[in-house]
This record gives structure tokens, sequence and C-alpha cells, in this order.
């Protein structure tokens, strides 16, 4: 069974489409992640399936129930971070959590526990009593993050958990993350505009841009897909007669250039580039001294899709519009 | 009942945690009572009134004395003498003096041939309320002089007798029930006002809606949380106000708990009200653009300032214009 079944999801506010006829799938245990630009829909993709919106078309699944008619039963079942930063500044880490545990129904000699396990986890047991307006952007978010598994939910939702992060929080958030997705067996839908993230940290990733669902795939599949432009530096031990010119027959090599014993290759098909070139060195009898291969980046991937690039579209302190919550529906 | 529970813990908590947040909303009503109790509490006193005598005859003398009696005892005004009328004009029109009570020349002699005597009153009519106070200062001391005096016998005139049915209590007790009821408001005001769209445009109430709690738990549990600080605002404003207004006996349990009755139903009603309006608010700006004016709307026709209608007792104050028609009634045996 597919914890998340997203089919044909679409969502307007009046005249506008947030988001266009979105389908997707997410198996147990799979990191999936949105990518896209400021405005792409992916909060409100996210709104969606955790029941804060109900579409304007289509329907969703979530833990195998839908997402409009057995809302409860899902809210149950999921652990939300929003985007916004929602901890209660004046409250400390652990009141913070056990609020939560309080509104999730978990029973109180349960409660401790498990506040006490996952602050553990999320490396803030000697901060439980402090305030959180004490606490850095980083600690802040672990402590979201434990706090969204208080009743240990199976499947996770985070909207853009590392924007605005210095670049070691970032890293920090992402591992807590993904040890806490092993101990605990979750499943996770993460979006981002940090490509990089994105390509390291998810199994699959679904490239958004102006509410539609451009591309789908794992980051590897979504790179190969492309017709890239891998570089390949490499460095060997000795230099046969006529070595550039066997570089240049190299399987989907474009272009060869040498500079100091170091050849920069550029290729259309990395992988396949570098196995041709093992099977050279071996004829040939030399051995591979350096290889760096720099393969084509989820941007790249942006690029070819939307037609423009990912960095230039986004922005770290996005507005959070939350006029939606008390509407009537 | 527990999610419930749940946010009414948090709000308690976050107002435990906020020192300045008890300070203001307990302290500054108490503050106000104190100013405008004794601001606006008592008569108006010690005008400076200038006395111009032209006649130096002995009615005139009589009813010079007529006014440092009225002086001794009252001390709405003091008397000051002046040599001519001029200069005390000019005092006049300068500030120095509230009003000038001119006895002309013949004033004795107008009075021994029977004729209709002239004095004058000039005052300062650029405050209304000062110009009154002296005016009818002014007309009781003629009427009496008129009265007790041997010189002239006046047509007996049609005597109103005015009958005050509650016992006269000053200003200060009179806007007591202002200050609860305005302890009461600002704890609304900040919490269901300020707080609430203050948290919901930061994400706090994303995040609580995403868990099993509805919209309605949700507000509802806000809204007891704020009703309850309300009520120990208003109990702490009741006890302490007492106190400083010198209510006999403050801590009378059972006044106290005719209080409770009042001021909880008040305090879930302020609070309510706070919410309709700010529920569909996001601007985090609009309740305090808002709540200035709100205030004054509030505390202007509650008949604590500006009496509005015959109703004499400090009751009706601000809690009668959202409460029921007649708190005074109801009320006015809590203390
Ligand atoms: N309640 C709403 N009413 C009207 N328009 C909305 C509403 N919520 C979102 N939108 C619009 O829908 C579009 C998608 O917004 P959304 O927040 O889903 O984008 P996002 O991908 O999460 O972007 P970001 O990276 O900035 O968080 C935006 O153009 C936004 O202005
Ligand atoms: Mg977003």
């Amino acid at each position: 069974m597919n914890d998340i079944e997203v089919e044909n999801i679409t969502m307007r506010f009046g005249a506008f489409t947030a988001v266009n006829d979105v389908s997707f799938r997410v198996g147990h245990g799979e990191t999936f992640g949105l990518l896209g630009p400021n405005g792409a829909g992916k909060s409100t993709l996210i709104r969606i399936l955790t029941t804060l919106l109900v579409p304007t078309a289509g329907s969703a699944r979530v833990g195998g129930f839908d997402v409009v008619h057995s809302a409860n039963s899902v809210r149950k079942s999921i652990g939300v971070i929003p985007q916004a930063m929602t901890s209660d500044l004046d409250l400390s880490a652990e009141e913070n959590m056990l609020i939560f545990a309080r509104l999730y129904g978990v029973p109180g000699e349960r409660r401790r526990r498990s506040v006490r396990d996952l602050l553990e986890a999320v490396q803030l047991s000697e901060w439980a009593d402090k305030p959180v307006r004490t606490f850095s952007g980083g600690m802040r978010r672990r402590l979201e993050i434990a706090r969204g598994l208080v009743h240990e939910p199976k499947i996770f939702f985070l909207d853009e958990p590392t924007t605005g992060l210095d670049p070691v929080s970032r890293v920090a958030v992402w591992e807590m993350l993904e040890g806490l997705k092993k101990e605990r067996d979750l499943s996770i839908l993460v979006t981002t505009h940090y490509l990089d993230e994105a390509d390291k940290l998810c199994n699959r990733v679904a490239i958004v841009d102006h509410g539609r669902l451009v591309a789908l795939d794992s980051p590897m599949k979504l790179k190969a897909s492309i017709p890239g432009n891998n570089i390949l530096e490499v460095s060997f031990s000795a230099l046969p007669e006529g070595w550039l010119e066997t570089l240049k027959q190299l399987p989907e090599a474009q272009n060869v250039a040498a500079s100091d014993h170091v050849f920069r290759i550029v290729s259309n098909n990395g992988p396949r580039t570098t196995v041709g070139l093992f099977e050279a060195a071996r004829r040939a009898g030399v051995t591979v001294a350096s290889l760096s291969v720099q393969s084509t980046t989820l941007d790249d991937v942006f690029m070819h899709y939307t037609g423009r690039q990912l960095r230039d579209t986004t922005q770290d302190n996005a507005v959070h519009d939350m006029s939606y919550l008390y509407q009537q529906r | 009942m527990q999610r419930i529970l749940a946010i009414i813990e948090r709000d308690l908590r976050k107002f435990q945690r906020s020192p300045a947040l008890i300070f203001t909303t307990l302290v500054f009503p108490l503050v106000q009572l104190v100013i405008l109790g004794y601001a606006f509490g008592g008569n108006i006193r010690n005008l400076k009134l200038g006395v111009v005598d032209q006649d130096h005859g002995y009615e005139a003398i009589k009813l010079r004395e007529m006014f440092g009696a009225v002086e001794a005892t009252a001390r709405a005004f003091v008397t000051i003498p002046y040599d001519d009328l001029g200069s005390a004009m000019t005092d006049l029109r300068n500030g120095r003096l509230s009003a000038v009570v001119n006895i002309p020349p013949d004033f004795t002699r107008d009075i021994l041939a029977q004729k209709d005597p002239q004095i004058g009153l000039m005052v300062d009519n650029t405050d209304n309320f000062v110009a009154n106070t002296l005016e009818s200062a002014f007309t009781d001391i003629v009427s009496d002089f008129y009265k007790n005096g041997v010189s002239v016998r006046v047509e007996p005139t049609l005597q109103l007798e005015t009958v005050e049915v509650y016992p006269y209590t000053p200003y200060i007790q009179f806007l007591l029930p202002g200050a609860i009821a305005l302890s009461i408001f600002i704890t609304a005001m900040i919490g269901g006002g300020i707080i609430f769209i203050d948290d919901k445009a930061r994400g706090l109430h994303e995040g609580y809606l995403v868990t099993p709690i509805t919209k309605a738990e949700l507000i509802l549990g806000f809204n007891l949380a704020g009703a309850f600080k309300g009520v120990l605002a208003g109990l702490v404003l009741t006890v302490f106000g007492s106190l400083i207004a010198g209510i006999a006996d403050p801590l009378d349990p059972w006044r106290l708990c005719k209080m409770l009755m009042l001021i909880a139903p008040a305090s879930f009603a302020f609070i309510s009200m706070m919410f309709l309006m700010m529920v569909r608010t996001n601007d985090p700006l609009v309740p305090r653009a808002m709540f200035g004016v709100l205030n004054t709307l509030l505390f202007f026709p509650s008949g604590a300032i500006y009496p509005i209608n015959a109703f004499p007792t400090w009751r009706s104050c601000s809690l009668k214009s959202i409460l029921s028609p007649t708190p005074s009634t109801v009320s006015r045996p809590c203390f």
C-alpha cells in the first residue's frame, strides 16, 4: 500500500490556480521531495494533504484515509512541520512538546517518556526546560521535528524544514531526520528549494512549477533523463601514443582538452563515458591516477524542464499567508 | 476536552511567563482609578474670584461676607478684592481669575430704595464646567442674600427639594466598576486580540490545526483561557480597587462571590466579542489600530465621564454598556 496517493489534485484560489492537476504516489519508507521555486504550490499541496485545505478537484489519500472525508483519521496518523516556525517562544521545549502530545491524545504515562526520547534524538535534552525564545533557528527546527513525532506517526510532512538555516544547521537537521526515519520507519514528504538536499536525501523528487508537476523520478534518473554535460577530469599513470585521439573516441564524449597531464572530457553521459574510459585504459595498459566526474545537477534538470534556473526564482524568507485558516469553505 | 485543556494550559502558562503583561493588565487600571477618581472626584476648588466693590455700603459688605463664608466652608473659590473693575477684568482675560463679581456704586442705595439692585458676574467661559459651577454658586449666594436680607422682601419662590435615592458615592467609588471592566477589557484586548492575531500570523495556529483539534475547540480553548485571565484581573481589581476607593470591608466573601458572578460573564462576553472581531483578521496591526478607539468608545458612553442618563449611581459604568440593561440593580447589593 502507498502511504500517500495524490490523484489529479487541483487547487484554485479565485481565478488563480495554485496546484494544477497533480498526481503522485509515495510508497512506504520513501523520502519524497517536492522541489520548486517560491509560489510553485508546494505548501498548498502540503496543506491539502494535511487536511488544512480542501482541494477544488481531485482526491488524495494519506495513510489509507481520504484527506477530505476522513480528515480526523489523517491528522492522527501524520506528523506535520509547517513552513513557518511554529514553536511557542514563551514556553520551554518540553512544554511545547507536551502540549502537542496532549493535542494528539497521547496518554499521560507515555507522554513524558516519548517527549524525553525525542528530545534526546534531536539532541535538545539539555535544553528541555529552556524557553524556545533562546533557541537558534536550527534548534527550533529540530524541536519542531521532535514535536511532529510525539504521537509516533508513520507519515511525516515537512514544509521547507531547512529554509533560512545556515549550512551547518541544515546538515544537522537532515542527519537527524535521516536517523529518525530509519529508527521509526517513516515515510517522508518534504518540500525544499535546495537542490543539493533533494539530490542527496530524497529517494524520488517531483519538480513542481506554477502548480504543475513537470518531472518525477529518482534524482539520478532525473539527471540521466536530460542530455546533460558531464565533465570528467582525469589523469593517468602514463600517456601512450595518440592517447588524446583515443579519449576523443570514447562513447558520448563531446570534447577533450588536455592541460598539465589532466584531461577534461565533456560528455553527454558521464557514466557511459566513464565506463568507456576504464575500458580504454585497461586495453592500453595504463591505470587511472585520478578521476572526478562533475555530474549534471538537479538545477540543470530544473532548467531543462522549466526553462529557468531554480536558484534565480527562490528566496529564503518567503512571506507566510495564514489568511486561509479561518475562512469558510 | 483534553485538547481544550491543553490549549487553556498553554495560554495560562504564557500569561504567567509575562510579568510585564500582568503588571499592565492589573496595575494600569488601578492607576487610572486613582488618577481619574481624584481628578474628577470632588467638587471644583479654589477658583479665583475677583470681587470689585465700588459701593462700600452696608449691603455690599454683607454680600462680601457671604462670599467669605462660602469660601471658608465649601472652598469652591477664593475671593480676591480689587479696587477697580478695569484691573480685575484684565486679570480675568489673562486667566489669573476665573470670574469677577462687580458690585456697582449704587448697590446699597438701590436696595434701600427698593429698586432692583444689579450685581455683575463676569465668567471665563472657556471652561464650561468651571463657569457653570461658579454661576450656580453665585446664584445660591445671591438668592440666600435675598432670603435672609432684612432690606428686601421677595415673593416666596417655589422650592424644589431633591431626594437622592442612593446614598452619596464618591466619584472614585463610582469609577471602580469602570476600572474593573477596564482590566477585563485589557486582558481581552491583549489575549484575545493581539496575541491571537500574532500567533495566527506566525503560523502557530496552523501548527495546532494539523493535529486532531478542531477550529471550534481551538477557539473555545483560547476563549476560556481568556475569560479565566479576565476573571483573575477583575477579581484582583475588585479587591485592590475597593481598598483604594475606600469601600468598607473589601474582602467580604459574599460580595466577592456576587462580583464574581458579574465578572465571569463580563469576561466571557468581552473575550468572545474580541474573537468575533479578530477571527477573520490577519494583519497584526489591525487590533492595535482598533483598540485605542474601542477603548474610548466603551469608556465615554459608559457614564463614567459624561452623564448620558439619569442613573446617578457609580454602578452605571462600563459594565453597563456590555451587560444587561440594569447592572446597577444587579450589582448594587454587591458593594
Ligand atoms: N489562501 C490563498 N489565497 C490565495 N492565493 C493563495 C493562497 N495560498 C496560496 N496562494 C497562492 O498560491 C501560490 C502557491 O503558494 P504556495 O504557498 O503553495 O507556494 P510554495 O511553493 O509553498 O512557495 P514558497 O517556497 O514561497 O513557500 C502562490 O502564488 C500564493 O500566492
Ligand atoms: Mg511554501
